[in-house]
């Protein structure tokens, strides 16, 4: 630093003049207090009883967290790989799934166990229980075991095999059995794997599930490939909108600032629905373009219920958190830097490319994160205003959550969306550095 | 017009109005003309109209009214990234994510430069100002005077003809601040560039500059040079913003060509030069710098007037005393006088003689 035209290094020399004091009494090399208690000591102790006013101030939000945010978390989590509802039921035909190594046929030992257990749900009604999870890897098969469960009810007379098969023919099928042996184990890998449109062969090896029933990949790619689009669309749309309020008079500034945040103020359900009024067949828009003779009255444009109405009214509801961070970040910036640039030969173009726009980044990153996640997860949106094709995976989830009670499969979706949320926010940080965050 | 090599016309301000609100004129014709190589502060309070001129120099704004002429040229409607002039701002401006040789880089880049060439200027404009090492740090780790001396770097290394300064060490301490004073002053030697240089710090601006336009009001209250400025202020608004400065109201009472005869409230008479008095009877303020006062009788002139003055105070700076006394009924007349071995102390509620050169003490125009 210390250049023989920087006056500072003169001033540093002539500081450093005096010799250093000794620390009295205390070992060289470590600093000690005037009684002898090493410094680091002393500091510690003094600090604690900030510390611990500081913790017990934090700890009411903390112990919320806890209990509302993190367990839930945990308890989904663990929800998607376990599952007791077939195993906790069928303890006998569980054991036997255990002693028997997989391809083993069931023979009438095995079904002798199936016997006993199915008598034994139907005596406590957990058959229901079983059968649905049964339900979930073999479509149709709730029927089966409740049907079943009736008929035994007068118990069940050796062979059980021929007797089981006697009731349907469906108890022989290998498909059954090995859904059975799947389910056999409270803790199973089954529910990512079905999220992923992969299940296991009588074998037990990974396979594409059939054709019919791959549905979660093709959402996924589609809420990451809408959030993705969604996200620069906002910043399309909001990057004008927050350089205009960065630069405006704070008067009219205001007045735009009370424009983008207009929207939050409004119930989404009332947002989403006046979109309904604007987007539909019938609606505003359309009547509007066939009025201008753009499109004909018998080819109005579907905007609505299909992707294209799940990505305006998106897009629209998550502006202003693009706009905001944007916002606080451009506030920021000095108009100098621009008129530097534009002093050193910049035209006003390459004055923002260079200049301007790397200086907003940080504010872009939040923005953009912001939307991004917050999209990726959007529900109510997407269900009102989607149709079938404007679906994401947040409403599978739903489906099963409320329809299908499928819980398990819906922790299974919700943690493989936290997953790839993480994984981008890992990105993120990789290539820009989480730091350089600014929210507002 | 063309203009030749040391041109005394190469900047010209030429009947310039500006306004903002189109009700009020921020710069009141403005006719300015600025030599090659000249160094020329614009120096006045704030809301002056000065850092209002110099954007209309570099293109920042517009003027309302009138012309801006560079070289010859009329640069009313240049687009700034086109006027080639060099800037340096009050805050220094330099991107701050870039690094040192990057900002110093961009303007030889967006002017198409090839690499090598960047480098070796970029190179020199650090040697110019000591700072090579600093070439790969960013703006943020560099001390206040280490990013001046950058920003100055980056304003001269497209060899600009015409360098702008915005108050440019306005946020340095006072230490480098005169420190840096000196550097800009050596540079402007050695590249001989012109130099418009915006400050309201009168010290920085007669140490620094060959003339000094002094601006108040949007007008140029004065254009001369430091010591013309300090030495024969031309108005009372000049007198009483460059250098501290005592002034006496009175009547002019004669008036026979290189001398005036002031009668002041209290009776008393004093000499003085008419600068901008013109008959007798007319009110004035009489300005008199404090350094200029003497009170020892064998050292004032000749058939000088003196007035009674009562010491208030006397307060030490160490090379020279400063002595606040009444004069004339107003107690904040102020004397300094050198801490010369044996020097005479004066004491409060001393009654002591003042006098002076007539040519010291100038009746000015009554504010």
């Amino acid at each position: 630093m210390a250049t023989p035209l920087d006056p500072h290094a003169a001033i540093v020399t002539r500081a450093g003049g005096m010799p250093p004091a000794e620390p009295p009494g205390g070992a060289p090399g470590i600093l000690t207090t005037a009684d002898g208690v090493p410094l680091a000591v002393a500091l510690s102790r003094s600090r604690r009883r900030a510390r611990r006013q500081a913790l017990l101030l934090v700890l009411p939000l903390l112990l919320f967290v806890l209990v509302t945010f993190i367990v839930p978390i945990g308890q989904m989590l663990h929800r998607s790989v376990y599952n007791p509802g077939f195993a906790d039921n069928m303890p006998q035909v569980s054991a036997w799934f255990a002693a028997n190594p997989r391809g083993a046929d069931p023979d009438e030992a095995a079904f002798g166990a199936l016997a006993a257990d199915l008598t034994a749900a139907a005596e406590a009604r957990t058959i229901g229980i079983v059968g649905t999870r049964m339900n979930y890897d073999v479509p149709g098969t709730r029927s089966l075991f409740t049907a079943t469960g009736r008929k035994l009810r007068d118990g069940l007379q050796p062979p059980f095999r021929a007797a089981l098969l006697d009731i349907d023919d469906d108890w022989g099928a290998p498909d059954l059995w090995a859904a059975m042996r799947n389910a056999s184990t409270a803790y199973t890998s089954g529910f990512y794997l079905a999220a992923l449109d992969r299940a296991r062969d009588n074998d037990g090896n990974v396979i594409r599930a059939p054709q019919e029933r791959q549905v979660y990949v093709m959402l996924f790619m589609r809420t990451f490939w809408l959030s993705a689009l969604i996200t620069g669309l906002t910043f399309l749309l909001g990057f004008p909108v927050a350089h205009l309020l960065a630069t405006l008079p704070l008067r009219r500034s205001n007045l735009l600032m009370i424009l983008v945040l207009l929207p939050f103020w409004t119930s989404l359900l009332v947002r989403t629905s006046a979109w309904i009024v604007l987007l539909q067949q019938q609606g505003v828009i359309n009547d509007l373009l066939v009025w201008l003779g753009v499109v004909a009255d018998g080819a109005r444009l579907p905007m609505i219920y299909n992707q294209a109405g799940t990505i305006i009214a998106m897009t629209h509801v998550l502006l202003p958190f693009m706009i905001l961070p944007l916002y606080s970040v451009m506030r920021t910036i000095n108009p100098s830097y621009v008129r530097a640039a534009r002093s050193l030969g910049a035209t006003s173009w390459t004055a923002f490319r260079r200049i301007y726009f790397p200086q907003t980044l940080p504010g872009l990153g939040a923005g953009a994160l912001l939307v991004f996640i917050l999209a990726v997860g959007y529900y109510i949106t997407p269900a009102l205003v989607g149709g079938s094709s404007g679906q994401l995976i947040s409403n599978m989830i739903a489906m099963h959550m409320t329809e299908t009670l499928n819980w398990s499969m819906a922790a299974a979706l919700a943690s493989l969306l936290l997953a790839g949320v993480l994984i981008l926010y890992w990105v993120y940080d990789q290539l820009v550095g989480i730091d350089k965050l600014k929210l507002g | 017009m063309i203009a030749s090599a040391g041109s005394r016309d190469y900047v010209v301000f030429d009947h310039v109005q500006k306004s903002y609100d189109g009700r009020s004129l921020v710069v009141k014709d403005l006719n300015l003309s600025i030599g090659q190589g000249e160094f020329l502060t614009m120096l006045g309070p704030s809301g002056s109209g000065k850092t209002t001129c110099l954007m209309m120099l570099a293109g920042f704004e517009t003027a309302t009214h009138g012309r801006i002429m560079l070289d010859g040229r009329d640069i009313n409607d240049v687009p700034p990234h086109k006027r080639g002039i060099g800037m340096v701002f009050q805050n220094y401006a330099l991107f701050p994510h870039m690094t040192v040789g990057e900002n110093l880089a961009f303007p030889l880049e967006v002017r198409g430069l090839p690499r090598a060439d960047r480098d070796a200027r970029v190179m020199r404009a650090l040697d110019m100002v000591q700072m090579a090492r600093f070439r790969d740090r960013r703006p943020a780790q560099l001390s206040g005077g280490q990013q001046q001396r950058i920003a100055l770097a980056r304003a001269l290394v497209f060899d600009p003809k015409l360098v702008l300064m915005d108050e440019p060490l306005g946020a340095l301490d006072k230490q480098l601040r005169e420190h840096m004073q000196f550097e800009i002053k050596d540079l402007h030697r050695r590249l001989g560039v012109t130099v418009v240089y915006v400050t309201h710090d009168q010290g920085e601006a007669l140490t620094m500059s060959d003339r000094i336009a002094v601006f108040n009001d949007g007008r140029i209250q004065q254009l001369a040079t430091p010591s013309q400025l300090y030495e024969a202020p031309e108005n009372s608004f000049v007198a009483g913003f460059i250098g501290e400065n005592n002034a006496l109201s009175g009547t002019v009472e004669r008036l026979d060509g290189q001398t005036a005869l002031v009668r002041l409230a209290n009776g008393e008479l004093i000499d003085a030069a008419p600068v901008n008095v013109g008959e007798v009877g007319q009110r004035t303020l009489v300005s008199i710098r404090p350094e200029r006062i003497e009170f020892k009788p064998d050292l004032m002139p000749e058939g000088a007037h003196t007035v009674e003055a009562e010491v208030i105070e006397v307060i030490y700076m160490g090379d020279i005393f400063r002595a606040r006394m009444k004069v004339a009924g107003s107690d904040d007349f102020v004397m300094k006088f050198r801490n010369t071995a044996g020097q005479v102390r004066l004491s409060p509620g001393q009654k002591i003689r003042v006098g002076w050169h007539p040519q010291d003490a100038r009746a000015l125009d009554p504010v």
